[in-house]
């Protein structure tokens, strides 16, 4: 059913609405840009000027179909080889939701870009060419969203219509990639086919799947639970600088700004500043639209105290009985990302929560085969896209959670000190040498 | 258990409040880019909340083309003084008089293109390190490939195809010297969104985003308003229309809707059921399908 053409405009409804943050991944002419295109064509969020534009320029470029990949390649360069180099990101609504999709390139050496647009999905749209079925790319794709943490993937089988709607095909490839995916750690996985270029149970459910007995991809992503996607259970609060207002009506006021990124906060609270391990009680709560009587994650709020304690940027409030971890040494998962290999004796700057501090690559354990989920030791130099195990050790202390449970206590990316790009992201596993350190085989990797 | 969920736009707000802060954490010198039209009143709000009890830690500063709306021009300097900002205005005028630039000739000169020079001598001479811009990823191809912190190299060009990841909330603000930021707090917000909070809120906008009469032109589409920097062709003549803009930009190259929404309440039915982008009234975005990627590199907002 189509839901999309009811117009979004009563203030209720658009003031009721939730977000839905979701990555497409698909290999190099898997139809990617045109399941975007096709999603945003369909629910009408595509502008008269854009369409004709559009059409325009696919009859220039001596097209038959109205080319929708033309719409998120933004960039000259995009247009010109016909794929995707970076990012873009787009938005739609339905009565029932808006949505930020981050459309990111398939190609391997683009893997960069995915691993970004996975950091702050809720769910990742991966794309199977229906001929073709689970190739290396659709392994990789998963293995990246697993890793990152993703909550909920959907397996859009396309191009239904080049193997005629073919249950028999459609079953294969949902065996093939449930045979894979069982090695990785993604709790919710759908399977759906369909037909981007055709529209086929896109937004609206198709007459030529009738086997098929769940909804069209529009729907899933209307209704997918994501609640409980934010940790709140465990206190978290990093200061990202210091309210001092310099006047007579507030002299005293001192405000904790920063954003919550885990669990609940209350006045009242008895709270602790990391890593100084200087303890005070909640005074009150600022948010938006004033004071507050709770603040969750991802609320951005500005935090009182009942006495003056030496606090600032980079330093994180807890619960007294509820503290993460606070080390030099870390076990991550990382992503490689620059073109220069890391360098085991080079000096990095990490960043983690607003906190930032020399470190060093100390020793890679790893790097995994990300097509045969193999562990690698003997090669272990870690390159552009590649993805390893790395001890490492931090100038100053942090305070972290693993990853799987706090996605922001639990991630950093490193920088290069020279040329101060962003080189690396990590994953938090746990405190070097820490009694909790994984044991499972694949606890460390996809399942993380 | 309570269910601790936000809206999309309560989401919004927060993550713009977030960026805002992290701007004031990791720079020595921002400056929040105000031009009076409707995203920058939401960002300098956003900012507002973002610092409060304290004033915002950054002026507002705002490039003149001279050619711009009366209307945003007094809005722009009201809001400054309400909100008890500093306010730092650079004329295109004075970029033209000192030979950094050059008119543009033709029927339609618009001077949109030459702001960039007058900001880039503004960010110098101020030592910016930081621009906050309202632009959002919604409005045109090639601002949705931009990042929340773009990086601007020392002639402050944008490098598109060369652009830092951006994982998480992790924002990498570093640079050399010479080089700048600009920064999209309102990234993630649509023009609804916009409206949404506008309402919410209840601010003040400049009055040419509601209906009135004007004297205007139709030219390849775009409704441009009378004013002695337009000639008008052969054929080409002024007529009163019911108009109202939906953004506000150099008026040589913004074109008006025609619309009788008079009211918040009209503008966001307006919107909602709206065909075309607001950008659809940009003449300077039609120049070409790259127009805006070109503008951008050079160091465009």
């Amino acid at each position: 059913m189509s839901t999309a053409s009811t117009p979004v405009h009563t203030d209720e409804h658009y003031l009721s609405m939730d977000l839905l943050r979701f990555t497409t991944a698909g290999s190099v002419d898997d139809g990617k840009s045109t399941l975007i295109g096709r999603l945003l064509y369909d629910s009408k969020a595509i502008f008269e000027d854009t369409l004709e534009n559009l059409e325009r320029v696919t009859e220039q470029r001596g097209e038959d179909n109205l080319n929708l990949a033309l719409l998120t390649d933004g960039l000259r360069a995009e247009r010109e080889q016909g794929i995707t180099i970076d990012v873009a990101y787009r938005y739609f609504a339905t009565p029932k939701r808006k949505f930020i999709i981050a459309d990111t390139p398939g190609h391997i050496q683009y893997t960069r870009n995915m691993v970004t647009g996975a950091s702050t999905a809720n769910l990742a749209i991966i794309l199977i060419d229906a001929r073709k079925g689970v190739i290396e790319q659709t392994c990789r794709h998963s293995f990246i969203a697993s890793l990152l943490g993703i909550p909920h993937v959907v397996v859009a089988v396309n191009k239904m219509d080049l193997v005629d709607f073919s249950e028999a095909r459609f079953n294969e490839i949902v065996a093939q990639f449930s045979e894979f995916a069982s090695r990785l750690n993604i709790p919710d996985i759908k399977f759906i086919p369909i037909s981007a270029l055709h529209g086929d149970n896109v937004v609206d459910k198709s007459t030529r799947t009738p086997w098929y007995q769940g909804g069209a991809l529009l729907y899933t992503l209307e209704t997918v639970y994501i609640g409980s996607d934010h940790n709140h259970v465990d206190p978290r609060f990093s200061i990202q600088t210091v309210i001092r207002p310099n006047n007579d009506a507030h002299h005293d006021f001192r405000g904790f700004a920063g954003r919550v990124a885990g669990g609940v906060f209350k006045p009242g609270d008895d709270i602790v500043s990391l890593p100084s391990g200087l303890p005070a009680k909640i005074k009150s709560i600022h948010g938006p639209e004033g004071e507050l009587a709770e603040a969750f994650a991802p609320m951005s709020v500005a935090i009182t105290l009942d006495r003056e304690i030496d606090s600032s940027r980079g330093d994180l409030f807890a619960k007294l009985n509820n503290q993460p971890v606070v080390t030099q040494d870390i076990e991550a998962m990382i992503c490689w990302f620059s073109p220069k290999p890391l360098n085991p004796a080079g000096k990095y700057i990490l960043r983690h929560t607003t906190r930032e501090t020399k470190c060093a690559l100390k020793t890679v354990r790893y790097k995994v085969d990300i097509n045969t989920l193999r562990k690698q030791t003997e090669d272990v130099s870690v390159g552009m896209n590649d993805i390893g195990r790395i001890h490492v050790r931090t100038a100053t202390p942090l305070m972290i959670d693993p990853y799987k449970r706090n996605r922001t206590t639990g991630s950093f990316i490193l920088i290069d000190e020279f040329t101060n790009a962003t080189v690396g992201a990590g994953m938090i596993l746990w405190p070097d040498g820490g009694e909790r350190a994984p044991t499972d085989q694949f606890a460390d990797m996809g399942g993380l | 258990m309570s269910s601790y969920n936000l809206t999309h736009l309560a989401q919004l707000e927060h993550e713009a409040i977030f960026v805002l802060r992290e701007v004031a954490a990791q720079f020595e010198r921002p400056a929040l880019l105000f031009s009076g039209g409707k995203d920058s009143i939401v960002m300098a709000r956003l900012a507002q909340k973002a610092f409060a009890p304290a004033r915002i830690p950054f002026p507002l500063v705002h490039i003149d083309t001279g050619h711009n709306f009366a209307e945003a021009i007094e809005y722009r300097d009201w809001f400054a003084q309400d909100i008890g900002a500093r306010l730092v205005v650079r004329y295109v005028e004075d970029s033209i008089k000192a030979g950094r630039c050059q008119e543009e000739k033709g029927p339609n000169p618009s001077r949109n293109g030459l702001q960039t020079i007058t900001l880039l001598d503004t960010i110098e001479e101020f030592k910016f390190d930081a621009c906050l811009g309202g632009a959002r990823r919604d409005e045109e191809k090639a601002r949705a490939k931009e990042r929340f912190f773009s990086h601007r190299d020392e002639f402050g060009q944008w490098d598109p195809k060369n652009q830092r990841p951006e994982l998480w909330n992790l924002f990498n603000g570093r640079k050399n010297l010479g080089e700048h930021f600009r920064v999209f707090p309102l990234s993630n917000w649509t023009e609804m969104d916009v409206w949404q909070y506008i309402a919410r809120e209840k601010l003040r906008i400049p009055s040419i985003y509601f209906s009135h009469t004007r004297r205007i032109v139709n030219r390849n589409g775009v409704l441009l308003a009378e004013s002695p920097y337009i000639t008008l062709l052969e054929g080409e003549r002024y007529e009163e229309r019911v108009v109202r803009y939906r953004t506000v930009g150099d008026s040589t190259c913004t074109g008006a809707v025609e619309s009788p929404a008079a009211t918040l309440a009209e503008v966001i039915q307006e919107v909602a059921s709206a065909r075309v982008t607001e950008r659809g009234t940009r003449a300077d975005d039609k120049r070409s399908e790259s127009a805006m990627e070109d503008r951008k590199k050079a160091g465009y907002f």
